[in-house]
């Protein structure tokens, strides 16, 4: 293996482990170069497959370099990086270990070329995410992390029965397009769906990611569900069922990003939202459409992030987080003012930002492919998106009533961070050509064409008007909002603490019957010999194990009896 | 020296237990039984090395020939056995000088380590041995020193456990030897190769149904099979720390091998999986047995208890995979043989730490051992992954091979129940997690310091081969396929 062909996740997430080691100033420096070090890693990949080596019989790929998985890497790194300045604060060194696992266990799973080393990134980068959450150290973050944990394991063992299925229907481990027309690739495919938040497991990403710390949450918001979107580009582009996934993805985020308060639920629900433009994207399945889902995933990382640090800060500054606790910060916080409403511009496509030149590819394509009724639900979708990530979040958080805080803007490094995503959130919008060239096929796509521009600028203006219309109505009140997570968390324990609770009343009442009959011979026995019967009554737990084996070995041999 | 090998393997322990007797000072009974259990590993890894360049190795007690005499067959899956438990008992051994320090009564150090070797030559020798009657005799020997080892528990309840174990064990014993005795009257033969030959000429009688019946019961109760589980919870959890890492570690697992030598070898595969519904009633009390342990497991207060329930957990993916009776099935029972070892080894021992430094295994006193103990922790952390079943742990390499059997047999609803199952272990390994990292430390055990190195050396001994045999499969692997090959092979 030479320095060439060298996994680039390993170095981030072999050199989470010296994080806690070293002292804080060499820390520091860490935290800023392995990122840096990975890119350079990432770009110096030439073309092909790396770092072959086996496990359990199979041929493990550990490196397969193409513009795709370079790409996603890319931004990966990129996100690591700026993620790493703004958390070099964080005072929780295992939240910063677990991070680097995490980031680095991503790009392991972008560039892994079979599905066993795919799966076995996949299950770190579960494990790695929940200790992010768990390094909050709060009781709730306790719970939150472990229904997280699980529903992930849960997608992982899905994921893992289809790879199985998969490799004894094809006999071959290559993670390679594929059609959902088996057993084994439609479980691959429920498991990538299942980290991609797709429904009716949507609701672990917002339930988790606005329990973690405020710069945890920024790298949550990055790279699992932009990995599944990864893994579903690669692995089911142009399978239809994900246009309807994708299209009530979109609207499933919208609309719970209105109902809710705490500001960065809003943002966690817009996640799910903007991961369906993808979803639907990948279902289309065109060149373009693909395409446009690679760069959405590049731009949509960097302005989420950007979005969740703006939030991060606020909760970092005030210790708050629901909107109607905030308001008025513009006048103290510029800075982050600034950078959260740069977010929300580029989340809603405005021209000149990073995701007017993302998005529409997606929508394009869908008219491109004459899929009318799909396009439409995208152009009102962008509404939408303009409505609870564009205008709802900075106005409820920096603007509305004045809530007397008066916050200063967070410290210098936390700045930094926001101003570098702030400048990559314009600069990608201002010059396109620079997305387009890593994108996996030849773009013909021209954003700043007049109409484009005009319609878009059309709808956003609509949108917000009618918000500021439907203000009264959007006042936020102290809600907390049911989700379909309330059936795991409440209702399943119920039902199922009230079946055991029969099933333990049946099984005593049985066994109490059984041992009464049970010791009234045997007492009738003792009655007729005189033989002491109070050492059978005593031992009761014994005699109950051996009322056991009786009862097997009787099941036995009236089996073999009857069976002859 | 060559070709004595395989009794050599049973009787050094076997003699080395009476010696202890005679060395007075714990030490040096202590570093006597190191010794014998290390020789006891040598021999073991020289004879698989043995049988899997030349093949089954056969060795005539005293030169008679069977079936009159007895003899020992050493074939693949016997000397997979013997690897897995001469190498665990040494491992553990390493460590018992410092923990029965403080968990058992001075005078009786010496005898502890008597009843270990004794306990150590009896396991060695119900699986190296190739007479049924054979069996018996040394089963007996390891339930009674068992019986002994969990009574030396500091808890007076161990003596209690112990009495449950003694009568369960003895019934067990009982059933295995009634089942055995019919088999002599039937054939007229107790060496279980010759035995598989005359079998299948009488196989269709009833007393041969009734000898399989009390045979597969005795054995099932042995192992701990749901629901004939009730004795090891408490066994395990009374029991002193070293002597439960041991048992965990080691007793299952020579039960299971007499399961799989009976039903495989002696009655035949064709027989015991075709006049019984063998196959559904295992898969269905294993994959009970997962679910009932695992939940149950989630609700003890006592980490040992846990421990010891999630043994019955694995216990039932074993049966599940022996219940599949294919080739790729015994493959993923002995692979998971081995692997569980490695872990319920390392766990147990670590615990065992735990109980030498805190001096309880009670959830509640984990509170702060993240940050007390943090390597002993690491270590039950790593564990507690490879019991779920993480990637780059032993507990994925089981998992993948018992799905794939099962896939492979088409049993798709099984495979997704295993695989539930896995997640019902993390619910119990979190526990452990949230109570021992984010939970403030109790007052009052600020004090608390890492474990001795006498424990930290095996404990990592364990982890790390938990890691690589995660990672390099191939010595697990090529064993278990070839040991699972030759039973399909030998069988009639």
């Amino acid at each position: 293996m030479t320095m060439t062909s060298f996994p680039p996740g390993l170095v981030l997430l072999l050199g989470a482990f010296l994080l806690p080691i070293v002292g804080k100033n060499v820390r520091s420096i860490l935290i800023l170069a392995l990122p840096l070090v990975t890119l350079g890693l990432v770009w110096n990949l030439p073309n092909g497959l790396f770092a072959i080596s086996t496990m359990l019989d199979y041929q493990l790929i550990l490196v397969r370099s193409d513009s795709l998985s370079r790409l996603f890497a890319t931004v990966f790194c990129i996100m690591t990086f700026a993620g790493g300045l703004y958390a070099l604060k964080q005072k929780s060194v295992m939240e910063l270990v677990a991070v680097f696992v995490y980031a680095g266990s991503a790009i392991g799973a972008v560039f892994s070329g079979d599905l066993i080393s795919l799966f076995i990134f996949w299950e770190i980068m579960a494990v790695a995410s929940t200790m992010v959450i768990l390094s909050v150290g709060s009781n709730v973050g306790n719970k939150v992390s472990m229904r997280y944990l699980l529903v992930h394991i849960f997608g992982g063992s899905l994921f893992l029965v289809g790879i199985l299925a998969y490799v004894l229907d094809t006999g071959s481990t290559a993670f390679t397009s594929m059609q959902p027309d088996s057993f084994g690739t439609v479980l691959i495919l429920s498991g990538f769906l299942i980290n991609a938040a797709a429904p009716p497991l949507s609701a672990w990403l917002s339930d988790a990611y606005s329990e973690a710390s405020f710069s945890g949450t920024v790298f949550l918001s990055a790279f699992t569900t932009k990995t599944a979107v990864y893994v579903l580009l690669r692995g089911f582009p142009g399978t239809e069922i994900l246009i309807f996934i994708g299209v009530f993805m979109i609207f499933y985020g919208i609309i719970y990003a209105l109902l809710e308060n705490d500001m960065r639920r809003i943002l966690a629900y817009s996640i799910v939202n903007q991961v369906g433009f993808m979803v639907t994207g990948i279902g289309i399945g065109t060149e373009m459409a693909l395409n446009g889902v690679a760069a959405h995933a590049f731009t949509h990382i960097i302005y989420k992030a950007l979005l969740l640090m703006s939030a991060g800060s606020v909760l970092y500054m005030t210790g708050k987080r629901k909107c109607t606790d905030l308001g008025g910060l513009f006048q103290s916080m510029p800075l982050t003012t600034i950078c959260g409403i740069i977010g929300a511009l580029s989340i809603s496509s405005f021209p000149l930002t990073s995701g007017f030149i993302s998005k529409s590819m997606i929508s394009q394509s869908a008219a491109d492919a004459n899929l009318m009724i799909v396009w439409f639900f995208l152009l009102a979708a962008s509404a939408g998106v303009f409505l609870h990530a564009g205008i709802k979040f900075p106005w409820f958080v920096f603007f509305q009533k004045d809530s007397g805080l008066r916050p200063p803007d967070p410290p210098w490094n936390m700045k930094l961070a926001m101003i570098l995503f702030s400048g990559l959130c314009i600069g990608l919008g201002i010059w396109p050509e620079l997305l387009y060239d890593m994108l996996p096929y030849p773009v013909t796509y021209e954003p700043y064409t007049v109409t484009h521009v005009v319609n878009m600028l059309q709808i956003l203006m609509f949108s917000g008007f009618a918000f500021f219309l439907m203000l009264p109505l959007m006042r936020r009140t102290l809600t907390i909002t049911l989700d379909f997570d309330w059936i795991y968390r409440r209702a399943l324990p119920v039902v199922l603490q009230n079946a055991f609770s029969v099933i333990w009343k049946v099984d005593s009442a049985i066994r109490q019957a059984f041992l009464i009959r049970f010791n009234q011979s045997l007492a009738f026995v003792a009655r007729r010999y005189q033989s002491p019967s109070s050492l059978l009554s005593r031992t009761y737990p014994a005699g109950s194990m051996v009322m056991w084996v009786a009862v097997i070995l009787a099941a036995y041999l009236i089996l073999s009896f009857i069976s002859k | 020296m060559i070709v004595h090998l395989p009794i050599l393997q049973v009787i050094i322990p076997l003699m080395a237990a009476p010696l202890c007797l005679l060395l007075t000072r714990p030490r040096l009974a202590w570093l006597f039984s190191l010794i014998a259990s290390g020789l006891a590993f040598l021999i073991s890894g020289m004879l698989l090395q043995q049988v899997m360049t030349s093949g089954t190795i056969i060795y005539e007690m005293g030169g008679w020939e069977a079936p009159w005499g007895i003899e020992y067959r050493i074939d693949q899956l016997n000397a997979l056995l013997l690897l897995i438990i001469s190498a665990l008992s040494t491992i553990v051994l390493f460590a018992a000088e410092t923990s029965i320090h403080k968990e058992i009564p001075a005078d009786k150090h010496t005898l502890f380590y008597v009843l270990y070797l004794l306990s150590l030559a009896a396991m060695l020798g119900i699986v190296a041995t190739g007479d049924a009657f054979n069996v018996f005799v040394f089963l007996e020997i390891s339930s009674l020193s068992a019986y002994a080892l969990i009574a030396l528990g500091q808890d007076r309840r161990a003596l209690w456990a112990s009495y449950q174990y003694l009568i369960m064990g003895t019934i067990g014993a009982t059933f295995i030897l009634i089942g055995i005795g019919l088999m002599y009257q039937m054939t007229g033969t107790l060496n279980m190769y010759d035995l598989s030959i005359r079998l299948p000429e009488v196989a269709q009688t009833r007393t041969v149904f009734t000898a399989f019946a009390f045979v597969i019961v005795g054995i099932c109760l042995k192992l701990a099979m749901f629901p004939l589980h009730l004795w090891l919870p408490n066994a395990y959890a009374y029991a002193p720390s070293i002597v439960t890492a041991f048992f965990a570690a080691t007793a299952t697992k020579v039960a299971i091998y007499l399961l799989i030598r009976f039903t495989f070898s002696v009655f035949g595969l064709s027989f015991s999986f075709t006049h019984l519904p063998l196959q559904l009633l295992f898969v269905t009390l294993g994959l009970v047995g997962v679910f009932v342990a695992s939940t149950a497991a989630i609700y003890q207060t006592n980490v040992k208890h846990l421990f010891a329930y999630s043994s019955i957990a694995q216990i039932g993916y074993m049966i599940v995979g022996f219940s599949i009776s294919t080739a790729a099935g015994l493959t993923a029972t002995l692979l998971h043989l081995f692997n569980h070892a490695l872990m319920k080894g390392a766990l147990f021992l670590a615990l065992g730490a735990v109980m030498y430094r805190i001096g309880s295994t009670q959830l509640s006193n984990f509170q702060g051992l993240g940050r007390q103990m943090p390597v002993t922790m690491a270590a039950i952390v790593i564990g507690g992954l490879s019991l779920i079943g993480v990637p780059l742990t032993v507990g994925f390499v089981s998992k993948w091979y018992l799905v794939l059997a099962v896939i492979e047999n088409g049993w798709w609803p099984v495979a997704v129940l295993i695989l539930a199952g896995s997640l019902l272990a993390i619910v119990y390994v979190w526990r452990i997690v949230e109570v021992a990292y984010f939970k403030p430390a109790l007052a009052g055990t600020e004090t608390i310091q890492e474990a001795p190195l006498s424990f930290l050396i095996p404990v990592w001994t364990l982890v790390i081969a938990n890691i690589y045999f995660g990672i390099d499969t191939r010595l697990s692997v090529q064993v278990a396929q070839a040991a699972s090959q030759s039973l399909f092979g030998v069988s009639p």
